[in-house]
C-alpha cells in the first residue's frame, strides 16, 4: 500500500503532498481503514459497482461527481472549506481575536476530545448499518445506503487528518483507537450510547438517518463556528454532505407512509392488523419506531446542565447552531434559560445560567428541526386523507441522559408511576413483536425500477437519473 | 443586480423554484448560492427571482433534487419570495392562454406609472441580442460610499419604532394617495444611508396563520435624521388599493402604515442595502431617475447634499432629477420639490397622464437632455440611480445607451466601465 501516490489516490485540499510527516501517518493509517472496512463494512459488497457521488472539491462543480465505482476504491478524500485568513473568533472569551490555525496548549485536551468523539460516531453508524444491504427495498435504496457509508467513512477520514494533522502522537493513537472500538461491543464499544443500538431494519435505518444523522448535523454546526479553524472548516463541509443523510431518512418514511396511507385507503381500515397482513407497516408501529428514536436522539446532546458544555464554549471550541445568526452578545454570561426537571413527581421549569444549558440549547433547536420534518411527514398522511398524525414524543420521555433521566413520562408528557409505564411501555416503544414483524418484511429487491411492498417508489432518482436506473452492479 | 442575464427571454422569466414537497431544508442550497438569491424561514426556502442568475452552482449539491424546478413566466408575474414562501406545493406550469394573457406587453401596458414600456422596436446595434438593461447595474457601491449597517435587525428579533409623523405628500383628495411616514427609532441603534432600505413586519398573521413577512421600504430621509439630529428616519408609502391589473387589492402593510396615527409602535427590520449608496467626494455628481415611490432614494440623497450645501464642499457636484408620476397630483413631495433652489437641483418632472397633454416618460425627458446626460456619461464622477417599477429599467437605460453612443461614446465600454465603478444603480420592483 505504501507506493500509492497519496496526491492522487486521496483528492484533498490540504496540500497533503508537501507535508511528509502527515502524508507518512496516513500512510500508516490507511491500510487499517481499508482492513476495518472490510472486516465491519458494507457486508457482502465488496464487488457491487454503485452509482456514487465522490467529492473531488470543494466547489460547487466538484463535489459531487457522480459514477459508478467500487466502495473499497472510493476516494476518501480530504477537504477543509475554503479559509478566510482574516477569520475572528465570534463567541466566547475570546471573541475578537484571531482564529486559531493550530491548537493552543491549554485547550488541547479538549479539543481531542471533542473530534475523537464526533470522528467516533463516524465508523460506528457504518458498523450499525452492514447488514443492511442484504435487504435493501430497492435498489435505490441500496445505493443510499451505500453512499452514505461511504460518506460516513470520509467524515471518519476527514477527523483522522486533524488527529494526525494537529496531535501528534496522542492524535495518531487515538485515530488506530476510532478503528478498534466497535459499536455494540461488550468490552470496546463506541463511545456514545445511541450508536451502540442496533439498526435492525430499514425502518429503523430511515428513523436513524433522520433523527441521529441530523443530531450529526446540529454537532457539526456547531463545530463549525468553532475557534481552531481547520475544524470549524471541515464540519462546515461535511455538512453538506450529511444534507443527504437525513434526506434519505425523511424522504423514507415519507414514502413508508405513503405506501401504509395507500394500502389503508385500499382497504377502507385502521386496523394495524389489516394493515400488517397486506404487508405494509401500520402507523402505529411508525409512530413507536419514531419515539425510540426522538428520545434516543435527544440524550446525545448530553446532560441538560453541563460545565464541559460552559467551557467549550467560553473557551471557543464549541459554538451554538448558527452562533452567527444569532443577535445577543455571544458571550452569554449572566443570561439564562429554562430547562426540566422533576420536583415532586411533576415536571417544573428552572432557570439556570445558559452558559450550563448550552446542551439543552442545542437540543431545542434539534427538536425545533425534527418537528418540522414530522410535520411534513402528516402532509402525506393529510394528503391521502388519513385523520391519524405522527407526533415527536415530550422531550422526558424515555430518557438515560441528563436531570430526565429514568423518568416514567408518557409520550404526551404525562408523569406516569411504575405500573402505568410497565403495562403500557409496549404502546410506545417498539416491542420485539414490532421488530419481528418490521424484519419479516424485509427483502432484498434487486430489480431496478422494482420497490419492496412496504415503501413507495421515491418522487425522483439521483442525480437526474430516472428510478429504473441501475444504481448498483452486482457483478 | 447582475441578474436575469441568462434566464430572460423576450419578456419571458425562466424563473428557479425550489419543490417545498421534496426539499428537506437542508440549507445546502442556501450556503452554496454565490449571490444570496436563496432565502428560507420556518417553512420554506424560496428563491429571489431578481437575484439567481442562473449559475447552476447550488443543482449538483443538492441531497433531494427539489432544487431543478423551473418555470416559464412573464418578467412581471414572477413568483415572490412571499408567495413562495406560502407554498405547500409547486404551482402548476401557466398554460398556453394563461401566458398569452399575461404576455409581456399587456403586463406592461397595466403599469400604473409613469413609465412607458420599452418600444420592441427601439434601435439596437446591429447583430446584438435582445437588450438586457440589468446586466449594467453596479452590485458595489460607489468608492466614496460611506460604510453601511445592514441586517442588524432581523424578523426574530426586530427593533420597535414610534410613528411620529404620518402625512399625504400627494395632493389630498385624489384617489391615488401617497404617504411620509416618520418613525423614531428611540434610543435604538439603527443607523441608515440614503439609499438602503428598511422592513416592516405589519401585524396579524397571513390567510396561512404565519406571521406577515417584513415588507421593504427605501429610506427617504438623510442619514442623520429626518429631523436633523434625532434618532428617526422617514419612508414613501404609497396606498396599494390594487394590483398590477388593475384588480382590487389591499395591501397588507401600506394600507397598515397610511393609516398609522402618531404615537403608534411599528416592529421594523434591516437596515438592508449596500450597494444603492450616493458618493461622498466632492464633484461627484448624482443622477436620479425616478417614478412614484422611487423618489425615496432620492428624496434623502438630494436632502443630505442640501444640508451640506453650506459647507461649500460639493461645489461642482451636479443633482439632476428626471421624475415621473401619471399627474402632477400623484407626484410625492411635488410641493417641497418646486422650492429647491434651480442652481442646486436640476429637476426634469414627466406625466404620464396629465389631462390635456401627451404623455412623458422619464426616458423621454432623458433623451431631451441628452447633451447634457453626454457630458455626465464623460465624467467619471457622474453616478447614475434608477429607481421605480421594473418596466422603467429596461427604456431608462436604453436611453443612456442611445445618449452615449449618439455623442460618440462606446456605451459596451461606458456601460460595463459604469457597472465595475458602482456608478449605475437600479433599484427596481
Amino acid at each position: 500500500m505504501s507506493t500509492i501516490n497519496y496526491s492522487e489516490k486521496i483528492p484533498n485540499n490540504v496540500n497533503l503532498s508537501e507535508d511528509r510527516t502527515l502524508q507518512r501517518a496516513l500512510e500508516g493509517w490507511q491500510p487499517n481503514f481499508i482492513q476495518w472496512w472490510d472486516d465491519v463494512g458494507p457486508e457482502g459488497s465488496t464487488n457491487h459497482e454503485v452509482y456514487l457521488r465522490t467529492a473531488v472539491s470543494v466547489d460547487p462543480s466538484g463535489w459531487a461527481q457522480f459514477g459508478h465505482v467500487k466502495m473499497r476504491d472510493y476516494r476518501w478524500g480530504i477537504f477543509l472549506n475554503p479559509g478566510d485568513a482574516n477569520r475572528e473568533i465570534h463567541f466566547g472569551d475570546h471573541k475578537g481575536e484571531k482564529a486559531w490555525a493550530d491548537v493552543p496548549g491549554e485547550h488541547r485536551a479538549n479539543l481531542r476530545r471533542i473530534i475523537v468523539t464526533q470522528g467516533d460516531t463516524e465508523p460506528a453508524s457504518v458498523e450499525q448499518q452492514r447488514h443492511l444491504g442484504l435487504t435493501a427495498p430497492s435498489l435505490y435504496d441500496l445505493r443510499n445506503l451505500f453512499q452514505i457509508n461511504v460518506e460516513e467513512g470520509r467524515h471518519l477520514w476527514a477527523m483522522v487528518y486533524l488527529l494526525h494533522k494537529h496531535f501528534g502522537r496522542d492524535g495518531r493513537e487515538e485515530a488506530e483507537a476510532l478503528l478498534q472500538r466497535q459499536s455494540g461491543d461488550v468490552d470496546n464499544p463506541r463511545i456514545l450510547g445511541a450508536f451502540n443500538e442496533k439498526t435492525p431494519d430499514w425502518l429503523a435505518f430511515f428513523m436513524f438517518t433522520y433523527f441521529t444523522d441530523r443530531d450529526g448535523k446540529f454537532q457539526l454546526s456547531a463545530l463549525a463556528e468553532s475557534a481552531f479553524d481547520p475544524l470549524a472548516r471541515t464540519t462546515k463541509f461535511m455538512l453538506t454532505e450529511e444534507a443527504h443523510h437525513m434526506f434519505v431518512g425523511e424522504s423514507g418514511v415519507s414514502r413508508v407512509l405513503a405506501r401504509t396511507a395507500q394500502v389503508m385507503n385500499e382497504l377502507k381500515t385502521d386496523d394495524p392488523a389489516r394493515v400488517r397482513a397486506a404487508g405494509a407497516i401500520d402507523l402505529a408501529t411508525i409512530q413507536r419506531y419514531l419515539n425510540f428514536h426522538y428520545s434516543v436522539t435527544i440524550d446525545l446532546f448530553g446532560a441538560d446542565q453541563s460545565s464541559n458544555a460552559a467551557t467549550f464554549y467560553s473557551s471557543g471550541l464549541k459554538g451554538r447552531y448558527e452562533e452567527g445568526k444569532r443577535e445577543d452578545d455571544h458571550i452569554l454570561k449572566g443570561h439564562t434559560y429554562k430547562v426540566l426537571e422533576v420536583q415532586n413527581g411533576q415536571l417544573v421549569e428552572k432557570e439556570v445560567p445558559m452558559l450550563n444549558a448550552l446542551n439543552e440549547v442545542l437540543r431545542d433547536d434539534f427538536i425545533k428541526d425534527s418537528m418540522a420534518g414530522v410535520a411534513r411527514w402528516n402532509k402525506v398522511l393529510e394528503k391521502a386523507g388519513i385523520p391519524t398524525r405522527l407526533a415527536v414524543p415530550h422531550k422526558a420521555f424515555n430518557r438515560q441522559i441528563g436531570a430526565l433521566a429514568g423518568i416514567r413520562m408518557s409520550p404526551d408528557g404525562r408523569v406516569v408511576n411504575e405500573t402505568e409505564w410497565t403495562a403500557r411501555k409496549g404502546e410506545w416503544l417498539p416491542t420485539d413483536e414490532d421488530f419481528a414483524f418490521v424484519a419479516s418484511l424485509m427483502g432484498r429487491v434487486a430489480e431496478p425500477g422494482k420497490f419492496a411492498g412496504w415503501i413507495a417508489p421515491p418522487a425522483t432518482g439521483i442525480n437526474r437519473q430516472p428510478i429504473d436506473f441501475e444504481y448498483v452492479r452486482f457483478n | 443586480m447582475d441578474t436575469l442575464t441568462t434566464l430572460v427571454d423576450n419578456g419571458m422569466l425562466k424563473q428557479h423554484l425550489i419543490d417545498p414537497e421534496i426539499c428537506i431544508r437542508c440549507n445546502t442550497c442556501e450556503a452554496t448560492c454565490p449571490v444570496g438569491a436563496i432565502t428560507h424561514d420556518d417553512r420554506n426556502y424560496v428563491v429571489r427571482a431578481d437575484v439567481c442568475n442562473g449559475c447552476m452552482a447550488c443543482i449538483a449539491p443538492c441531497p433531494t433534487g427539489s432544487i431543478d424546478n423551473w418555470r416559464s413566466v412573464p418578467v412581471a408575474r414572477a413568483y415572490s419570495v412571499e408567495a413562495q414562501l406560502g407554498w405547500d406545493e409547486l404551482p402548476p406550469e401557466l398554460t398556453p392562454a394563461e401566458l398569452a394573457r399575461s404576455a409581456p406587453a399587456t403586463a406592461a401596458s397595466a403599469q400604473a406609472a409613469a413609465t412607458a414600456p420599452a418600444a420592441p422596436t427601439a434601435p439596437s446595434e446591429p447583430g446584438t441580442q435582445v437588450f438586457r438593461p440589468a446586466q449594467y447595474g453596479a452590485s458595489v457601491p460607489p468608492w466614496s460610499a460611506a460604510h453601511p449597517y445592514t441586517n442588524l435587525f432581523t424578523p426574530k428579533s426586530p427593533a420597535t419604532a414610534t410613528v411620529v409623523g404620518n402625512y399625504n405628500c400627494t395632493e389630498a383628495g385624489f384617489e391615488s394617495e401617497t404617504h411620509h411616514v416618520v418613525l423614531d427609532l428611540g434610543s435604538m441603534p439603527f443607523p441608515v444611508l440614503e439609499g438602503q432600505s428598511i422592513g416592516i413586519i405589519p401585524p396579524g398573521t397571513d390567510a396561512l396563520g404565519k406571521a406577515h413577512q417584513p415588507r421593504q421600504y427605501s429610506v427617504a430621509s438623510p442619514r442623520n435624521g429626518e429631523r436633523p439630529g434625532y434618532n428617526n428616519l422617514a419612508l414613501t408609502v404609497k396606498r396599494v388599493t390594487m394590483d398590477h391589473h388593475g384588480n382590487a387589492l389591499r395591501g397588507v402593510a401600506s394600507n397598515y402604515l397610511c393609516d398609522l396615527q402618531v404615537g403608534d409602535t411599528v416592529q421594523v427590520v434591516g437596515p438592508f442595502g449596500s450597494s444603492f449608496l450616493m458618493p461622498n467626494h466632492p464633484r461627484s455628481h448624482i443622477v436620479m431617475i425616478c417614478t412614484g415611490t422611487g423618489s425615496a432614494p432620492m428624496r434623502a440623497m438630494t436632502e443630505w447634499r442640501r444640508r451640506l450645501r453650506n459647507s461649500g464642499k460639493f461645489e461642482g457636484g451636479k443633482l439632476m432629477l428626471f421624475f415621473g408620476a401619471r399627474t402632477p397630483q400623484e407626484l410625492p413631495y411635488f410641493g417641497p420639490l418646486q422650492n429647491l433652489p434651480k442652481d442646486f437641483i436640476d429637476i426634469n418632472l414627466a406625466f404620464s397622464r396629465a389631462a390635456g397633454q401627451p404623455r412623458r416618460y422619464v426616458q423621454d425627458l432623458m433623451r431631451e437632455r441628452a447633451p447634457d446626460l453626454a457630458a455626465l456619461l464623460r465624467d467619471a464622477n457622474s453616478h447614475f440611480y434608477v429607481c421605480g417599477l421594473k418596466s422603467m429599467e429596461e427604456g431608462v437605460v436604453m436611453a443612456l445607451r442611445d445618449i452615449a453612443h449618439d455623442s460618440g461614446l462606446d456605451w459596451e465600454q461606458v456601460g460595463p466601465a459604469l457597472r465595475q465603478g458602482g456608478r449605475l444603480h437600479l433599484e427596481t420592483y
